[in-house]
């Protein structure tokens, strides 16, 4: 086989022309691989301590018990019920908010608002809310909701909504722009009015793009501490009414045992991190199999 | 030849449109479907396309040639509206179809569009199944009853010549269909809600002679069924399927360096093609020019 391919390479030379040039690409192949390595080796890290560290406190009793115990308590009693459901709660219903009205905003922009003053103007502003620090959308509600009407995981969820907002518009913006103009010529010369246009073939044709944006933006609210520490305030005990009352999340109780000296304290944070990752990968997951299912035939 | 080239300017630059009586000669008129008479159309103060004056008549198959630039694509756009998406598009004079003014104050371009079908130069087909690209336009039209959905579907493919290849596939994506199918595709989705017209903006230009050929006889075969106007590059591809041909030409203004698109001569496709009356018509369809 060798020998073969060296006859060949003697009586035809169809390798790169010269010498220089070949090592270039040999060069290039390297560096990239060596980036690829160097961007893995974080997420790898964070992903092998929290499993290390954190399995040990898994258990169906550390995901659903309702009480978390007081700091000195060691890991076997009580659990982080009270935070799972505040989290799914509180991120639930800021994409409830924030979703919607992203996806509505980037339709304005991209097919109704045109260059017009308003949406250049919107724009601008879900450019500048990209922006805002998460600590001062939390001290924003914090004004204009909490002062009045005292803390609760709703109060929690408008900071949430305000930081996913301008993900979910800008996200879904590029997503429209990239929908060709052959297709709505198509459906606009059947008759179609802009409304049906936008709804039955730029939005479906977009879909996948779009819930891609919108799971980038609720990854980052669920992690969220800062927004929600003058919001939600943190309890011990699981509140279901998302609309009265202080709440927790697990960010919060990451954020109040990590401070702590006190080692169960300090396994129930690691249990808490692998369990907020653990539920935003399972969300990244179902939601992936839903748009592939309604997304089958888009390409 | 630099010289000749001057001297086709001079002619275009003060034009002689004396456009021959639009009364076609072995042709019988019927019933005008649109009537076009001293148009101009505009993006923004861009004038286009200028002093269009034409009829087109139901049941035959209107083609219109010329170079690059000189709008006829232009025009036909305007012949059900889908100029009206473009910004700053805007048509002076009188466009008529079936005797009613296409841009009556009262008139809607969806209402239009639903009677006078479009098929466009590159196949669009929705990223939706095939089933679905079909049954599109009649959903619009608000056509739920799935047995009458299917009916259309099956009479649509079929009429496109479609139905064999793609019956046992009606649920998979019209995208993965090959170029000369995709275009079929796109002329069933548009018979399916039944127009009156079928206007084509050179259907056949990205694709082989042999589906060049189907979608050709295609249209033979609906002809009798629809009006057609079709924009075509393609000289021999007029002469095979059109009955009228309208031959439009460039006008240069040298000193604002602008083109406008100008209707040289129109008539039926036999004496288009074989006594052309205008010297420009004559030099483009002898290939001397274009």
């Amino acid at each position: 086989m060798a020998a073969a391919s060296d006859s060949l390479a003697q009586s035809v030379d169809l390798r790169e022309p010269s010498g220089w040039r070949r090592s270039k690409n040999q060069i290039m192949t390297v560096l990239m691989w060596l980036a690829f390595v160097i961007v893995l080796i974080p997420l790898g890290f964070v992903l092998v301590t929290l499993v290390a560290k954190g399995a040990d406190a898994i258990s169906w009793q550390f995901l659903t018990n309702s009480t978390i115990p007081p700091n000195v308590l060691p890991l076997g009693v009580g659990g982080m019920g009270a935070a799972v459901v505040g989290t799914l709660e509180i991120t639930g219903f800021a994409t409830l908010l924030a979703v919607p009205l992203g996806v509505l905003g980037a339709v304005y922009l991209n097919e109704y608002g045109g260059n017009g003053i308003l949406a250049r103007l919107i724009s601008f502003m879900s450019s500048v809310m990209t922006g805002v620090p998460s600590i001062v959308m939390g001290l924003f509600i914090y004004i204009i909701w909490v002062a009045h009407f005292g803390y609760s995981g709703m109060a929690g969820s408008f900071a949430l909504a305000c930081l996913m907002l301008p993900i979910v518009i800008r996200s879904s913006y590029e997503m429209l722009r990239l929908v060709p103009d052959s297709l709505r010529q198509g459906s606009y010369a059947l008759g179609a009015t802009k409304a049906r246009v936008t709804l039955t073939v730029v939005l479906p044709a977009a879909l996948s793009g779009i819930v891609s944006g919108a799971l980038l933006a609720v990854a980052r609210a669920a992690g969220e501490t800062a927004p929600l520490i003058f919001t939600v305030l943190t309890v011990e005990q699981t509140n279901p009414n998302l609309f009265s009352g202080p709440d927790t999340s697990l960010p919060l109780q990451i954020f109040s045992n990590a401070q702590s000296a006190y080692t169960g304290a300090n396994a129930r944070a690691w249990g808490a991190a692998l369990t907020l990752v653990a539920i935003t990968f399972i969300l990244m997951i179902v939601a992936r199999i839903i748009t592939a299912l309604f997304t089958r035939n888009t390409r | 030849m630099e010289e000749q080239q001057d001297v086709r300017q001079d002619q275009e630059v003060l034009p002689k449109l004396d456009i021959p009586d639009t009364a076609p000669r072995e042709l019988s008129t019927g019933t005008a479907i649109f009537d076009v008479q001293n148009t101009s159309i505009y993006y923004s103060a861009f004038r286009a396309v200028t002093d269009v004056s034409l009829t087109v008549y139901e049941n035959e198959i209107t083609a219109f040639i010329g170079p690059s630039g000189c709008g006829k694509t232009t025009v036909l756009r305007s012949l059900n509206r889908m100029n009206d998406l473009i910004v700053g598009a805007r048509v002076e004079g009188d466009i008529r179809y079936r005797g009613v003014p296409l841009y009556g104050s009262n008139v809607s371009p969806t209402a239009v569009r639903r009677r006078i079908g479009m098929v466009f130069q590159k196949a669009n087909p929705f990223p939706k199944s095939i089933y679905d690209n079909i049954a599109y336009g009649p959903r619009i039209n608000g056509i739920r009853n799935k047995a009458r959905l299917d009916e259309i579907v099956e009479r649509s493919l079929k009429a496109a010549a479609l139905w064999d290849e793609v019956k046992d596939r009606l649920n998979k994506s019209g995208l993965g269909l090959s170029g000369g199918q995709a275009q079929r595709l796109c002329i069933a989705r548009t018979l399916a809600v039944e127009p009156d017209v079928v206007l084509m903006d050179e259907p056949c230009s990205a694709l082989d002679p042999i589906a060049t050929g189907r979608i050709e006889d295609l249209m033979q075969e609906i002809k009798s069924r629809y009006t057609i106007v079709i924009v075509t590059h393609n000289m021999q591809q007029a002469t095979r399927v059109s009955d009228r041909t309208a031959f439009y030409s460039v006008l240069r203004d040298e000193k604002s360096d602008t083109r406008t698109g100008v209707l040289v001569e129109y008539g039926s496709t036999a004496q288009i093609f074989g006594d052309p009356q205008d010297s420009r018509t004559q030099a483009y369809v002898t290939g001397r020019m274009g």
